[in-house]
């Protein structure tokens, strides 16, 4: 089950996914994304610092939208992972194909860079 | 020590089965990575076997055995009646190919691969046995 908010601040849109990211909930995932993307945000963050597990499907998802986000020049930046969340992104070797910051202050550093 | 746990094949049950395998593998001196690990690799072989095998049908189970004990490798079979599908079988797309397909899977046996040691199949009284094995450090 995963419960996601957003909130906007400074142009930049923070999607929170509160809980666990599983076959059943990526949905969820795609969805907030999509929603985010529509209405037009050119900067995203990802706060997972409450996303408490992930499995393929839910990384399935970030990596659908890479080459989407390329070729629009829209920004995404994940922020704030568990040290276990962040070995699942590891095993796969997702932190050199997603832009991936530390902390909040960090992140807001990535997106806005040219 | 040996655990089980049947499970219909409804992907709303994922939850319950990584709850089954971090409640069984906790108080054995596994380091919580390495069950986290584990928990992520067999969350993948499951949600293939429901939505591959089973087509997601609630009322079609399958049981999941966990044998740990101290210094052995810790050994998970999955055992249904379903389709096999070998992952051993199966090249999984490049990671480039993911991300300029925009596929959403393919990723998941990548990731069982990469985590478990062993992944084995084979039949027994008409039964589907995947039995994974894992090596992982007792303290």
């Amino acid at each position: 089950m995963v419960h996601i908010k957003r909130l906007q601040e400074d142009g930049v849109d923070i999607i929170t996914p509160i809980g666990e990211i599983d076959a059943s909930s990526s949905i969820e995932l795609d969805l907030t994304i999509a929603k985010s993307v529509g209405e037009g945000f050119t900067k995203i963050l990802v706060d997972c610092s409450a996303l408490e597990y992930i499995s393929s499907a839910g990384l399935g998802v970030f990596m659908s939208y890479i080459e989407e986000f390329k070729d629009k020049n829209l920004k995404m930046v994940l922020y704030g992972m568990s040290e276990k969340v962040a070995n699942t992104f590891e095993i796969l070797g997702l932190y050199e194909l997603l832009v991936i910051a530390v902390d909040k202050a960090d992140a807001k550093k990535k997106v806005n860079e040219v | 020590m040996k655990y089980k746990y049947k499970v219909g094949c409804s992907i709303e049950n994922l939850k319950g089965v990584r709850d089954f395998i971090r409640t069984s593998l906790k108080n054995h001196g596994i380091a919580d990575l390495e069950i986290s690990e584990m928990v992520l690799a067999l969350d993948e072989m499951c949600s293939n076997l429901m939505i591959h095998a089973h087509h997601c049908n609630p009322n079609e189970l399958f049981e999941l055995h966990i044998l740990v004990d101290k210094n052995d490798p810790v050994v998970f079979e999955i055992i249904d009646d379903g389709t096999v599908f070998d992952i051993n079988q199966f090249s999984e797309p490049s990671i480039d190919n993911i991300i300029h397909e925009k596929r959403k899977g393919g990723l998941g046996i990548r990731l069982v691969k990469s985590i478990m040691d062993t992944v084995e199949y084979k039949q027994m009284k008409n039964k589907n046995v995947c039995r994974l094995v894992k090596k992982v450090h007792f303290n």
